[in-house]
């Protein structure tokens, strides 16, 4: 019996239902929609991806996705290299920096602690925090605090707590970014430990 | 025949849960009465939603579930028990993970016992949450219970080999076997490790009793750890791997 599709129309769906939340039917709607569609667009499709592996590294210095090494945050002077802001994914340090309101420099772990799944701190880019902290504590610019910015879930506070055993003892600052009531939300629907963390973080009006 | 009702209200406790789409989850859930679960819950990831926050691993909830086509769906979520003393503290999240896992691992058990392994689940989860007791005590008597309502008990009392009542002294445990061999059966075995009298003691100590009756025990640390030696390469011969967590529980642990 032949083959229902032409192979490169399947090879390109199969390629597509790889990814992350795109099923079979999906996939299928994408090739076609580039099979029927300019040149171009598939051109540029196919010359972004090659890219994309060929001219990203991860910074030695922070573990963010980069276009060169050390990144432009990290070798941008202006940043404050003593407030370290420590993230799960590269996804949050462009969350952070769209606010404008931080101006230290970024440590990117790839990833939280999470016993279920066996990822353990050692799965993390925490060693190589670790040896980032060290080495600075013997320049001009000793790091003085680490703000974790971990996801406010069970694997971000775990990860959390880790770093605060990890960490303190060096005499480092380790914070917390404030956890309370979600812009928008309806205090009655809230769940235990948004309330209690925003009964706790309040401030002063 | 009855028609299948398009939704239900089930209690639940969260054991894993993945990213799905932009801002789904695909939850894991254990429920008393249909065992392990598969749900969607839709954008959760969203710092916005009302049911994110009780939808956290090892929350004990009471889910409103409307049936799907690839997976049911989470229309409404309330957090029966939190845990939060369990949540607080990097040790007992490890724990909790193993006993997560090991749910998650024999999840799909007989309808006969989903109802034993509902009221396990939950009892670890309160005695990490609050309980006094041994922490690692208690996942030794989690998992000999756990065996034994998975249909996997050892035996403990009597020799495989010539069906003899073991006595106090050094026996051989077989994996393959299930259980125990006597001195002289243990010599004619390939492969049978020599296990200390008081081990096999403890063992049957927490096989027949229920953990108010066990949780004040105070174990020898060389007792405990060969306990605890026994106890898991029983399931991992059962399971037919190591259960992923235990690196993370053994890291989070050492730090108290
Ligand atoms: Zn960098
Ligand atoms: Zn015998």
């Amino acid at each position: 019996m032949a083959e229902p599709l032409a192979q490169p129309v399947s090879n390109l769906i199969q390629a597509f239902s790889r990814l992350p939340g795109i099923g079979p039917k999906t996939a299928s709607r994408l090739a076609y929609f580039l099979l029927r569609a300019d040149d171009e667009i598939a051109l540029n499709l196919a010359r972004a991806l090659e890219e994309l592996k060929a001219r990203t590294l991860f910074c030695s210095v922070c573990l963010n996705i980069a276009d060169q090494d050390p990144c432009r945050l990290c070798a941008d002077p202006q940043r404050d290299p003593t407030v370290i802001c420590v993230v799960e994914e590269p996804l949050d340090v462009q969350a952070i920096e769209r606010t404008r309101e931080f101006r230290g420099v970024y440590h990117v772990l790839h990833g939280a602690i999470s016993p279920v799944e066996g990822i353990g701190p050692e799965d993390l880019k925490v060693r190589e925090l670790m040896a980032r902290v060290r080495r600075s504590l013997e320049t001009e610019t000793p790091v003085q605090e680490l703000i974790v910015a971990t996801n406010p879930n069970l694997e971000g506070e775990a990860t959390a707590m880790y770093l605060a055993r990890l960490f303190k003892p060096l005499g480092l600052r380790v914070t917390r970014l404030a956890r309370g009531l979600p812009t928008g939300g309806d205090l009655e629907y809230a769940d235990e430990s948004t309330l209690a963390n925003a009964l706790t973080g309040r401030s002063e009006l | 025949m009855a028609e299948r009702s398009r939704s239900y209200r089930t209690r639940a406790v969260i054991l894993r849960r993945r990213d799905h789409g932009d801002a789904d989850r695909i939850l894991t859930v254990f429920t008393p009465r249909r065992g392990r679960l598969e749900l969607i819950a839709r954008g959760v990831r969203r710092t916005t939603s009302r049911r994110s926050g009780h939808l956290e691993p090892f929350i004990h909830v009471d889910l409103q579930v409307a049936q799907g086509r690839t997976w049911d769906v989470v229309t409404e979520a309330t957090t029966v028990e939190s845990f939060r003393g369990l949540r607080s503290d990097l040790g007992r999240i490890g724990r909790a993970g193993y006993v997560a896992e090991l749910v998650d691992a024999f999840g799909q058990a007989d309808p006969e016992a989903l109802m034993g392994l509902w009221e396990l689940l939950l009892l670890a989860l309160r005695e990490l949450d609050t309980g006094g007791g041994h922490p690692d005590l208690l996942l030794r008597w989690f998992e000999i219970h756990l065996l034994g309502l998975m249909g996997f008990q050892p035996e403990l009392a009597r020799c495989l080999g010539c069906g003899e009542p073991l006595q106090p002294v050094t026996n051989f445990l077989s994996l393959q076997a299930g259980g125990f061999y006597c001195p002289s059966c243990g010599e004619r075995l390939e492969q049978g490790d020599p296990v200390e009298a008081t081990v096999l003691k403890v063992l049957r100590h927490l096989q027949r009793s229920p953990w108010s009756a066990v949780r004040s025990l105070r174990l020898r640390r060389s007792t405990q750890a060969q306990v605890e030696s026994v106890l898991q390469r029983y399931l991992a011969a059962v399971l037919e791997r190591r259960p992923r967590s235990l690196h993370v529980l053994h890291r989070l642990r050492s730090l108290g």
